[in-house]
């Protein structure tokens, strides 16, 4: 089931003139703001199939700033998204590609700051809905429906068994869950999503444990 | 994940079974998946009724769009109405309006809600808030027509598509005018089944639709689709409760419609290369409209 509220269908409330194009576009960007824990400084943006072709009319553009903005997809400062980016300081460019990429509404965004940089690429897949495919090179399929940590570890044994433990713990269900590594041993990425909202208590346990490098979260 | 229904088969049978209304089955199964309260969850949509409300009363101010494609003809059909010479009847002449002045507030930019795709958005606002004139519907009853019309549109979505980028505006303008159909019937009193044949009726005369959206926009020719999907969902709703059956079962069509946008060419689903967008006319305005010589990287404030 790839919809699992009605008002995925009857919603959401947004900002014309596209669901796909706009709200859902929103939406990417503000789950690379989420993940990134901050404002970027800067933007790249790269855009594929329908998305390219399309998002200038759609304001496809100015909604993946006003998300990146943190804005939802009914804030009315989408529409003049790119001034406030500017009064902030933050410098954005669009590169519309011309390769073909697996799903027709694609955004590859790259983000940054002086601190560090994240790339991110989600998929618009209708009604406002998106998920994130891929997060810094690791795939994944993240709906956005549920809260969500993401755990950065080394590719250890018993690593997914402690986390899940903390997670177990707190009396909480896992909903969802995905482990990804670039290679055997190396940096891995589990994406757990839960039924209950996250706290700080689970967030510095798990950041405590062996071999876990980082732990963000994704709150719905 | 926990489900009451999957399939309008399922659907039906659960209404009928429980004898409960289809909008009361869909609040069930939302309160069942997402483990919010009743109350929750009506509120949300009680809010969306009213975005609703006040684009298509804004939508009759009369809006342009950014690029000057559309706007103004919801009041040039609220002002045909007023002279009392419409042809095919003032409900239905209401209804198309108030879908076009959804859809010309969404393609101005304006605040609106998606039903389920904000290329499709009009449909389903439009022929409630017209045949609320007629049957005066309690506020109650005009929300569970927006769950009604969510119950057939959820299944839609998780069986076939409702992207026109993936299955043609029959995946937006389709669902959207026979999940109004569906919930037309149910407000007008009729039985599940029979919203299940509106939605069938008006889903077999939307199969095949290219999306075609001229220069990209959601605008040419999507005002007027969600016109005549409007017109269509009133009409197949008054199909259904005159007892009239769909030959081909609900699920089927649906699946269908599923298969017919599969095999589309991608020329045909939003990619502005075919149909009404690929016309002499339809080039034009895109040039217009964009400028001819599209770089393919734009720089800003950098």
């Amino acid at each position: 089931m790839k919809f699992r509220s009605v008002f995925e269908i009857i919603g959401p409330v947004m900002i014309g003139p596209s669901s796909s194009h706009t709200a859902g576009a929103a939406r990417i960007g503000r789950v690379a703001r989420t993940l990134f824990g901050r404002q970027p400084e800067w933007a790249r943006i790269h855009l594929y199939g329908s998305f390219a072709q399309t998002y200038k009319g759609h304001g496809t553009d100015v909604a993946i700033i006003g998300g990146l903005l943190d804005y939802d997809t009914f804030d009315e400062r989408i529409k003049t998204a790119f001034d406030e980016a500017a009064q902030l300081g933050m410098t954005f460019e669009f590169i519309a590609e011309e390769e073909e990429a697996d799903h027709p509404n694609t955004a590859r965004l790259v983000i940054g700051d002086s601190k560090g940089t994240m790339e991110l690429t989600g998929i618009s897949i209708g009604g406002g809905t998106m998920e994130v495919v891929d997060l810094n090179g690791f795939p994944l399929r993240l709906s956005g429906h549920y809260p969500a940590l993401l755990v950065v570890h080394d590719d250890r044994s018993g690593v997914i068994a402690s986390v899940s433990n903390v997670i177990a713990m707190q009396g909480m269900n896992i909903a969802h869950m995905e482990v990804g590594r670039k290679e055997k041993g190396e940096m891995a990425l589990m994406v757990i999503e839960v039924d209950q909202m996250i706290d700080d208590t689970l967030l510095s346990e798990l950041q405590a444990l062996p071999n876990v490098t980082q732990v963000s979260t994704l709150a719905n | 994940m926990e489900i009451l229904f999957g399939t309008v088969k399922e659907l039906v049978t659960l209404a009928e079974t429980q004898q409960k209304p289809i909008s009361e089955i869909m609040i069930e199964q939302e309160m069942l998946v997402t483990k919010r309260s009743r109350q929750d969850i009506i509120a949300q949509m009680d809010n969306n009724l009213t975005v609703m409300e006040n684009a298509i009363d804004r939508g009759l101010q009369g809006v342009q769009s950014t690029s000057g494609l559309t706007g103004g003809d919801a009041v040039l059909l609220q002002d045909y109405i007023a002279t009392g010479k419409g042809l095919s009847g003032d409900l239905l002449l209401d209804a198309v309006s108030k879908a076009v002045a959804t859809n010309e507030v969404n393609a101005a930019m304006g605040t609106i809600c998606a039903t389920p795709t904000a290329g499709a958005a009009g449909i389903v606002p439009g022929t409630l808030f017209a045949v609320k004139n007629k049957l005066n519907p309690t506020r109650e009853q005009m929300i569970n027509y927006l769950f009604t019309s969510g119950a057939f549109g959820f299944i839609v979505a998780n069986n076939a598509s409702i992207s026109g980028a993936a299955g043609g505006c029959q995946a937006e303008t389709g669902s959207a005018g026979s999940m109004a159909a569906a919930a037309i019937v149910e407000m007008a009193g009729g039985t599940p089944q029979q919203s299940a044949e509106a939605f069938s009726i008006v889903m077999k005369n939307m199969l095949g639709l290219v999306c075609d959206p001229v220069a990209g926009l959601v605008e040419v020719p999507c005002v007027k689709r969600n016109a005549m999907g409007a017109a269509k969902a009133l009409v197949g709703a008054d199909m259904a409760l005159a007892g009239i059956v769909s030959r081909i079962p609900t699920d089927e069509v649906i699946e269908a419609m599923h298969k017919i946008g599969q095999t589309m060419p991608s020329a045909l689903r939003e990619t502005a290369k075919g149909g009404l967008a690929a016309t002499p006319t339809g080039k034009a305005l895109e040039a217009k409209i964009f400028g001819k010589g599209n770089a393919n990287s734009d720089l800003v404030n950098s």
